[in-house]
């Protein structure tokens, strides 16, 4: 029996004995996820047992470093325990920005210091992150940003406003892009983190047209936040904006995909128009789907050029829209109804509707195209 | 889903051979202009050889490589991208996996392996590809067969010596079982040939069958049971196919980025344009999803997974349509050179409507994919 066997035989054992029969079902809705924080409630003890028996492991993050809260497993060990994973059925113990964003952030551009500050407690879920990047006048142009933190001597003194703060009336911390000098535009960006509990940070939040409020406005009024509180150095931030932007965009192309299976299998059209075009969907899904585990297949060995993300994001989230098309077209009158116990309140319709901000969220669809064309086509004037 | 170290090197000896040898204008162009009744260079066949590249599905008993389809999709893929006209896909490829493990191996693999000989399948019968339609019957005479009916779309079938057929022996039309495949040698008595070239200038024939006799050692497989070497041989075109079609796409694509860098209007280069841009970065997704479709399905079949022959459909499905988006792209963005014979973006254009109804085109494998996922 090689080393690779007896893990898989010592996780398959140890997933059995840990996750609770609750955690092997489908998740109903995102409300079922765990997000964790300090204002977390739980929905019931077997979704607070499966996050801290997978946080005592360390498998929330299991390829992070053990030092801070992380499995310390190699990429065939975290591949195996996310086989074993799915093999249960078991749910994601823990859904976090902090894990998909901030951490791989804080691993390549924190010190030391802030590793073992940060990096446990994202791994545990007891503080929820959000993230303040765009803002009412920086949206696509990004670095347009206007957001102030002023150098106080000892402590940065930050004012202004984001929008499209994720969950930022949930969240605990946030890791927000500031600007340091008006010198340069992208030159002039830092990146800080700091408490939502500060005085002066206040959020409101935004109706969507799915009728949920996943995002905020995020208001900051004379905001004090401590200088060590800075990530990367100052002027500097625009870099560690970047790379965290290439995860958001690797998290998001997965959003919903590989995960649903064949839209024709579960949507079994009658109407053999609809039917070719699902058929024609879950072609370009499966195909999607081979892509991006040879994506990472790649960027784990170092092959992938650095701007595929972009690509991957923009693919992924077009197919995505394109899925929830066609399941409000396949279910009929069903799927319009809005507050029904059948749609499990309007659960079809709502998603439709939600996935629309996939191709805005993280860069929009234009944006990616324009990344593409420019770094890894090399076309002239992008 | 990573190539291994062999495969990278397979792939780089197959890309510099074909772009030194199997260029547009010194293969293609050649042997349409010329008339050639094969439409493809005898003397690049044997360099095909002389490389090992005709072997690669050969069994190493046999002397061959032994490899599987990925490493023929690899060869393919550059194949595509120069619009070599070779018979690599039919012969090297899907007659070498339909005649392993039987007699005929012996007998042809010598030939395959020197690039001297040429194999033909014979599958479909009608406009639309459809093997489990097989109806050109073959009764049973004396100790043999004899064959009668109509084969088409027989790529390189005029000039092959010997062409793999498949018949119906038993069971009705749409049924597997009753299928036998015949090892047909060139010339034989009843065979008509007809051969026709196509929009791409490549060749397949019609071959007519009238009472054509067979002895019973002429049987591929086993009788009824045509079905196993056949999936395999279809099973390594469609892939095969799918993979040539990845690499007319990225060669089309490529010569388009060439040209919207180079080609300036309003006093820029027309690459500049972000109408353009958004559709080239659009194209480029497209084919990379292909290609890695394409190599997951000839990952698969090499496994032996169960899972082959709908990722297989996948494969040939995105790879049609994302090459047909990639030769209309060429075109347009082109402008009139682009309409021109003197340029290449064309060839593409009719290299990629041959390939995608090869082994069945978008439609059936939609279709395929849509049976196979249970709806």
């Amino acid at each position: 029996m090689t080393d690779l066997d007896s893990f898989r035989s010592d996780t398959r054992a140890g997933l059995e004995a840990n996750c609770p029969p609750e955690m092997r079902q489908p998740m109903r809705s995102e409300d079922d996820a765990c997000w964790g924080g300090r204002n977390w409630t739980f929905q019931s003890d077997a979704q607070r047992q499966w996050l801290e028996a997978m946080a005592e492991r360390g498998w929330t993050v299991p390829d992070w470093p053990r030092d801070y809260g992380g499995g310390g497993l190699s990429a065939d060990e975290t591949r195996i325990l996310k086989q074993e994973m799915a093999r249960i059925g078991a749910r994601q113990p823990l859904y976090s920005f902090g894990i998909s964003m901030l951490g791989p952030a804080l691993l390549k551009f924190g010190t030391e210091e802030q590793k073992r500050r940060f990096l446990p407690e994202i791994a545990r879920g007891e503080i929820r992150w959000c993230q303040g990047y765009s803002e009412p006048g920086a949206g696509s142009d990004l670095a347009g940003l206007q957001t102030r933190a002023e150098d106080r001597g000892d402590h940065w003194l930050v004012n202004g406003q984001k929008v499209w703060t994720s969950y930022a009336d949930k969240a605990d911390w946030i890791f927000c892009l500031v600007r340091t000098s008006s010198q340069s535009k992208q030159g002039g960006i830092s990146f800080l983190l700091f408490d939502m509990a500060t005085p002066g940070v206040s959020t409101k939040p935004i109706l969507l047209i799915s009728g949920y409020s996943p995002f905020c406005e995020t208001f900051f009024d004379d905001v004090a936040v401590p200088k060590d509180q800075i990530v990367g150095e100052v002027n500097k931030g625009w870099d560690v904006a970047k790379y965290l932007l290439g995860h958001e965009r690797e998290m998001i192309a997965g959003m919903g995909l590989g995960s649903g299976g064949s839209l024709g299998a579960a949507m079994r059209p009658g109407d053999p128009l609809l039917r070719a075009e699902i058929a024609a969907f879950d072609v370009d899904a499966l195909a999607f789907g081979a892509m991006s585990e040879r994506f990472i297949a790649m960027w784990k060995a170092g092959e992938a050029h650095p701007a595929s993300p972009s690509m991957m994001k923009y693919a992924g989230t077009e197919l995505n829209k394109r899925r929830n098309e066609l399941v409000m077209a396949a279910g009929g009158s069903d799927a319009l109804e809005w507050e029904s116990e059948r749609t499990r309140g309007g659960q079809p319709a709502r998603d439709w509707l939600r996935s629309k901000g996939n191709s805005i969220e993280g860069g929009t669809s234009e944006i990616q195209l324009n990344i593409a064309a420019k770094h890894i086509l090399r076309l002239p004037g992008a | 889903m990573l190539l291994t170290d062999d495969q990278k090197m397979l792939h780089e000896t197959a890309a510099s051979f074909l772009s030194d040898e199997g260029g547009p204008t010194k293969q293609l162009r050649h042997w349409r202009d010329s008339g050639c009744k094969d439409g493809f260079g005898h003397a690049l066949w044997r360099q095909f050889g002389e490389l090992g590249l005709t072997g690669i599905a050969v069994p190493e008993s046999h002397g061959g490589l032994g490899l599987g389809v990925t490493e023929a999709a690899l060869v393919l893929e550059e194949i595509g991208r120069n619009l070599t006209p070779s018979p690599f896909l039919t012969t090297a490829l899907a007659a070498a996996r339909a005649i392993a493990g039987s007699a005929h191996g012996d007998r042809w693999y010598p030939p395959i392996l020197a690039g001297e000989a040429v194999l033909a399948l014979a599958i479909d019968e009608d406009r639309r590809h459809a093997p489990e339609q097989t109806a050109l019957t073959a009764e049973r005479r004396g100790n043999g067969f004899a064959l009668s009916g109509a084969k088409q779309f027989v790529v390189h079938g005029a000039s092959a010596d010997m062409v793999i057929t498949a018949t119906r022996t038993a069971g009705a039309r749409g049924e597997r079982h009753g299928i036998t495949l015949f090892a047909v040698p060139k010339g034989a008595r009843g065979l008509e040939t007809e051969n026709v070239t196509l929009a791409d200038s490549s060749k397949a024939a019609r071959l007519t069958f009238a009472d054509v006799e067979l002895d019973a050692d002429a049987v591929v497989g086993e009788v009824d049971r045509g079905w196993d070497p056949l999936s395999r041989a279809i099973a390594a075109g469609r892939a095969g196919a799918a993979a040539e079609l990845v690499g007319v796409a990225a060669g089309s694509s490529a010569m388009t980025l060439a040209y919207l860098r180079q080609r300036k209007q309003f006093g820029k280069a027309i690459g500049e344009f972000q109408a353009l841009q958004h559709r080239a970065a659009h194209l480029h997704a497209e084919i990379e999803i292909a290609r890695a479709a394409m190599l997951k399905a000839a990952q698969l079949i090499d496994s032996g997974d169960e899972q082959s022959e709908l990722f297989t459909s996948v494969a040939k499905a995105k790879a049609a349509a994302v090459a047909s988006l990639a030769v209309r792209e060429g075109v347009q963005m082109h402008g009139g050179i682009g309409m021109t014979d003197e340029h290449d973006a064309g060839l593409f254009m009719k290299r990629a409507a041959v390939l995608g109804e090869l082994f069945g085109n978008v439609y059936f494998h939609r279709a395929r994919v849509a049976e196979l996922s249970g709806y």
